[in-house]
């Protein structure tokens, strides 16, 4: 044992420095544990755009498609449908797409690029199920409503521009993903207007 | 010859390892209260479901594959094709629920007799810990099978952490690890469910049963069975032999030592258990469409969501409180709120005198209204969301909450009855 005096103020610095460094150390490490629960690039690069037919649909009829896994509805509104979308805006959350569920080219007040078709991503805004769309028989949900999406899981309400109804555990609008025509009857989603 | 041969080679062990004092410590010289009621069942129950669930899980590792291409597949595999693969599923998926059944009653056992109260409040942390850590394990489990409501069960929680203000978003793509749920969830659920949370589970249950030896094991009564060092006259003393660590420190009255006394009776409780388990197994292995839901026997599809999307029965008090509230990030703070009260309970309890039966009747009427509220929560989670079932619905979360408010207002200064100094007879 040696006799040299403990040098207490230096025991605790070199202490509290290994604690310091260690502690940067265990941070570090964590880095690629976290890192690694990302999305991989396989699965990146699996969200490519895919391309849909709307020609065919008709009037008032949706369709769906797929899209990064999730379903994208696509429905051929009337222009009954169309001219109908303002008539209940006060019940409406957000009436006028305020909040950014909507490339810039959708902020408008039927959520789309031509008035006609709705593109919104057929994924509730609360919890993630897909809303059932009810073309004529939406007055059981919302008097004087007839058209809309009802999700059947929690009960939330949606309008033909895919707009949330007050009153409903879903939070926001349906989410209008980025979407452009190629020709008048292909539409492409996944790649916004003015992208290509 | 034999025995000396054994007491020899124990002897050598013990000198190394103290196997023999830790068998005394914890089981044959273990005090317990000699008053413990069928409530007491479900603690040894819980660490037999335990085993259980490790046992059937590791060999259904065997054959399941878990890939968003085979998940399915596989799982009919071990229904069809693997010898007793079948039994072995069923024990695994019977257990799920056993667990749950067995988990709340045992919970229902530490409110009705305050087995949550100083000192005991770590103890019961633990033990929510472990409930915690069970619901996450569950939860993964469910996932495993990829059925179409496995599928869109893990879709509707994982969704919930999207709730989070800011980060919300960016939290369920790195829990999901794609954009959908997809194989990749799977596979990281699979390595969670077996590998990471029954580790941790294991540790818990261990930290639990340890918390449990220090601070001793409570009774229907509420009585302390040790009591101060030299208080109690010799000839009232316990005439059993208890391990020094207690006996050095307290009198111990009105005790057993848990080794034969309660390994014995736990046996009773096993059998019992044992007879309504199998029945369950073998006549309804799916639970009535609660155990197994019905969706879940078409594979998992990510375009069409079921009509009805219920949590497996255990998950409703708290699928129920969720879904009540119209708001997104409110009914994810209700909902994992409910469980905090929980953890918070012995805080919330400001009363001394444990046991129901010496507390005042209106903590009785408290406790039996938060009862029927929670299994009314239950009932209502695995139901649709009608306009009626919402209103019950928040009425009875009002009753769930109303049990921890009200709790902390009257057990201040309760008008309780006096606790006699020794158990009973």
């Amino acid at each position: 044992m040696s006799n040299v005096p403990v040098n207490n103020g230096r025991r605790r610095f070199l202490t509290a420095a290994t604690a310091v460094v260690g502690g940067a150390g265990v941070v570090g490490a964590a880095v690629p544990f976290i890192a690694s629960w990302n999305p991989s690039a396989r699965a990146k690069a699996a969200g490519a755009p895919v391309e849909v037919n709307v020609g065919k649909i008709q009037p008032g009829q949706l369709i769906r498609a797929e899209w990064r896994g999730k379903p994208v509805y696509v429905v051929r509104r009337t222009e009954k449908t169309v001219s109908e979308l303002a008539k209940h805006d006060d019940q409406l959350r957000d009436p006028d797409s305020e909040k950014a569920q909507q490339p810039e080219y959708a902020t408008n007040a039927y959520r789309s690029i031509k008035p006609e078709f709705l593109v919104a991503l057929g994924v509730c805004t609360h919890l993630g199920c897909a809303p059932t769309h009810h073309g004529g028989d939406f007055e059981q949900f919302v008097e004087g409503v007839p058209n809309g999406f009802f999700c059947p899981c929690h009960g939330s309400k949606f309008d033909m521009a895919g707009r949330v109804f007050q009153g409903v555990p879903a939070p926001l609008n349906l989410v209008v993903p980025e979407h452009s025509f190629i020709s008048d009857d292909t539409l492409l989603i996944g790649v916004g207007q003015g992208d290509v | 010859m034999l025995m000396k041969l054994f007491t020899d080679f124990m002897g050598w062990i013990d000198k190394r390892l103290p196997v023999t004092d830790a068998w005394n410590k914890h089981l044959a010289q273990y005090p317990a209260p000699k008053n413990f009621n069928f409530w007491y069942f479900f603690g040894s129950l819980a660490m037999l479901v335990l085993v259980n669930q490790i046992l059937t899980g590791i060999w259904l590792t065997m054959n399941y594959e878990p890939s968003g291409d085979g998940a399915f597949a596989s799982i009919e595999y071990i229904m069809r094709d693997v010898d007793f693969g079948w039994l072995l599923r069923y024990m695994h998926s019977t257990g799920a629920s056993a667990f749950f059944v067995v988990v709340y009653m045992h919970m229902m056992r530490g409110l009705m007799y305050g087995s949550y109260q100083k000192p005991r409040e770590l103890l019961w942390i633990f033990g929510m810990l472990i409930f915690l850590v069970l619901m996450a394990e569950a939860f993964m489990g469910y996932l495993l099978p990829w059925g179409n409501m496995s599928y869109w069960g893990a879709q509707v929680i994982i969704s919930l952490f999207g709730a989070v203000p800011i980060i919300g978003d960016d939290l369920t793509l790195w829990i999901r690890g794609d954009y959908v749920i997809s194989g990749a969830t799977l596979n990281r659920f699979f390595a969670l469910h077996v590998i990471a949370m029954p580790l941790v589970l294991v540790i818990l249950v261990f930290l639990h049963i340890l918390a449990l030896h220090e601070v001793g094991s409570n009774n229907p009564e509420g009585i302390d069975i040790k009591k101060p060092k030299g208080s109690v006259k010799p000839e009232e003393l316990s005439k059993f032999t208890f391990h020094k660590q207690y006996s050095e420190k307290y009198d111990i009255v009105d005790a057993v030592p848990f080794h034969p006394y309660y390994s014995v009776k736990d046996i009773m409780g096993v059998a019992g258990f044992l007879f309504l388990f199998c029945w369950v197994m073998f006549f309804a292995p799916e639970g009535g469409g609660y155990f197994m839901e019905a969706p879940n026997f078409t594979p998992a599809n990510g375009l069409k969501t079921p009509e009805h999307i219920a949590p497996v029965w255990y998950f409703g008090p708290f699928y129920t409180i969720l879904r009540v509230v119209p708001d997104k990030l409110l009914g994810a703070v209700a909902m994992f709120g409910a469980i905090v009260m929980l953890f918070a309970l012995p805080w919330f309890d400001r009363g001394t005198v444990k046991s129901v039966r010496y507390r005042s009747k209106l903590h009785l009427v408290n406790l039996i209204q938060f009862a029927i509220c929670f299994v009314v929560l239950g009932a209502l989670g695995t139901m649709p969301a009608t306009p009626t079932a919402n209103l019950i619905g928040v009425i009875a979360s009002f009753g769930y909450f109303g049990f921890f408010i009200a709790l902390w207002f009257y057990s201040k200064n309760e008008n309780t009855k006096p606790v006699p100094e020794r158990i009973a007879d």
